[in-house]
């Protein structure tokens, strides 16, 4: 059976983490290969690495951490932050990226989506879409949600997975950072009404916000950030609470005790 | 030496990086010479298929990799170039293994991605690997099952997820994308 998968999220700025671990009792979060070393080893299914500065100069460094992490790391991962065009996309995959993802830079111009599908297949395309709810509608913003756009999301996931996208990472600002649980009613809807998989980020806080997703909605994986890097959810710990709820989890041999 | 065979598909680096991983040097290579001499062969790639069988064709590769005597391992669109057709792009494969290749139903998501387990026959592909199986695949298209599948897998309807005939082998998931599991299992392989 298909295994619903746990992604832990790093936020990368100037080729280290960011989000969440200026704090005390964390070894050394701040270099992303070894904190993406120790989710591989906890049992994550998959990474996100998400460049928040995406500028011009600090593209050398994304690119060269791109290839330790390729050189390091036995698992899927995804790189996304101002990937703009092909050539940026090349760049990210030669380094040995598995897939890139696009937000802003796909509203602008819906055909990138596709052009980065016939280059290298849809599995190769996560199309990250950041809504809110906003005067009865779930809206896309962009610009890291600074942004409103005229896009509804039901029908912006509808119309990229009909450009190529091979998955769509769907971040709900209106949880995003509450720690209340995942957007239930956006994350279903979205799900049903496309044939790819949803990867439901933004608001998980405790173990039942993950079961709550998996129970209540079609959505193929889970993302998260902070709880992770704190270690205030394990991974292990959470994956056991899933498979003792009966939604299927790969299980692993935990390497670091 | 192992041998990566060099065409347009993506995801080839990452066999190398995996390689290295386990102590094997390799080379990415589309020369005759290289792929025959070698110790081991791997065939990978994610893409499309009718551009790559045009791209294996216009080096010779479609001939050359038919004979390979030293054991080959097909990965993912490579286990699928293996098959004798693809219904992708109405693609004519290598014909190694006598099965055709097909789109999944839309009764599911597809791409089947993530990870999913398999039911395999005791390949020595698969020694020391009992139970949690689970591996990493992506992939829009599926081999039918035939006596030459080796695992099977099951995802909106049961498919050929490792094959093998003679000194051929070929896995739809990826083993250097499916950790430990993974690690094993390409382990096995270069020791067979």
């Amino acid at each position: 059976m298909l295994k619903k998968r746990i992604i832990p999220c790093l936020d990368i700025k100037d080729g280290r983490t960011v989000k969440g671990i200026n704090f005390v009792d964390i070894q050394d979060a701040g270099d992303p290969i070894e904190l993406a070393k120790r989710y591989v080893e906890e049992g994550a299914d998959e990474l996100v690495f998400l460049d928040i500065t995406a500028t011009i100069e600090n593209r050398k460094t994304l690119v060269n951490l791109v290839q330790k992490i390729a050189k390091e790391i036995n698992i899927p991962f995804t790189v996304g932050g101002g990937i703009n065009s092909i050539p940026d996309v090349e760049k990210i995959i030669k380094a040995g990226a598995d897939k890139v993802s696009v937000n802003s830079s796909a509203v602008k111009n819906p055909e990138l989506i596709s052009e980065i599908a016939n280059q290298y297949g849809s599995q190769c395309v996560v199309v990250a879409i950041d809504t809110k709810f906003v005067d009865g509608e779930w809206m896309v913003f962009i610009h890291g949600g600074r942004t409103i756009t005229l896009l509804k999301t039901i029908e912006w996931a509808k119309k990229v997975t009909e450009l190529g996208a091979g998955e769509i990472l769907l971040t709900s600002m209106n949880n995003d950072g509450t720690k209340a649980g995942f957007a239930m009613d956006i994350t279903n809807e979205v799900s049903k009404a496309i044939n790819i998989p949803v990867i439901a980020s933004g608001g998980a806080g405790t173990k039942a916000h993950f079961s709550d997703l998996f129970t209540n909605t079609e959505a193929s994986a889970g993302l998260a950030a902070s709880i992770f890097h704190y270690s205030e959810i394990p991974i292990p710990e959470l994956k056991n609470y899933l498979q003792n709820k009966k939604i299927p989890v790969r299980i692993t041999e935990n390497k670091t005790t | 030496m192992i041998a990566i065979v060099k065409y347009n598909a993506g995801n080839i680096r990452s066999v190398q990086n995996a390689l290295t991983r386990l102590g094997y040097e390799s080379i990415i290579t589309d020369k005759a010479s290289e792929l025959l001499n070698a110790d081991k062969v791997i065939f990978p790639g994610v893409g499309e298929a009718s551009s790559a069988m045009k791209y294996l064709t216009e080096k010779g590769l479609d001939k050359i990799l038919l004979t390979i005597e030293k054991p080959m391992l097909g990965i993912c669109l490579g286990l699928q170039l293996m098959c004798k057709y693809s219904e992708e792009a109405d693609t004519t494969c290598l014909g190694i293994f006598d099965t055709n290749v097909k789109k999944f139903p839309d009764t599911g998501k597809v791409p089947h991605m993530g990870w999913n387990s398999f039911i395999d026959t005791k390949s020595p592909l698969f020694k020391g690997i009992e139970h949690n199986n689970d591996v990493y695949y992506v992939h829009s298209y599926y081999a039918e099952i035939n006596d030459q599948t080796i695992a099977s897998c099951d995802y909106i309807l049961p498919f050929g997820t490792a094959m093998q005939k003679d000194n051929f082998y070929a896995t739809q998931f990826h083993p250097e994308k499916s950790a430990d599991i993974g690690e094993k299992i390409l382990k096995n392989f270069l020791e067979l």
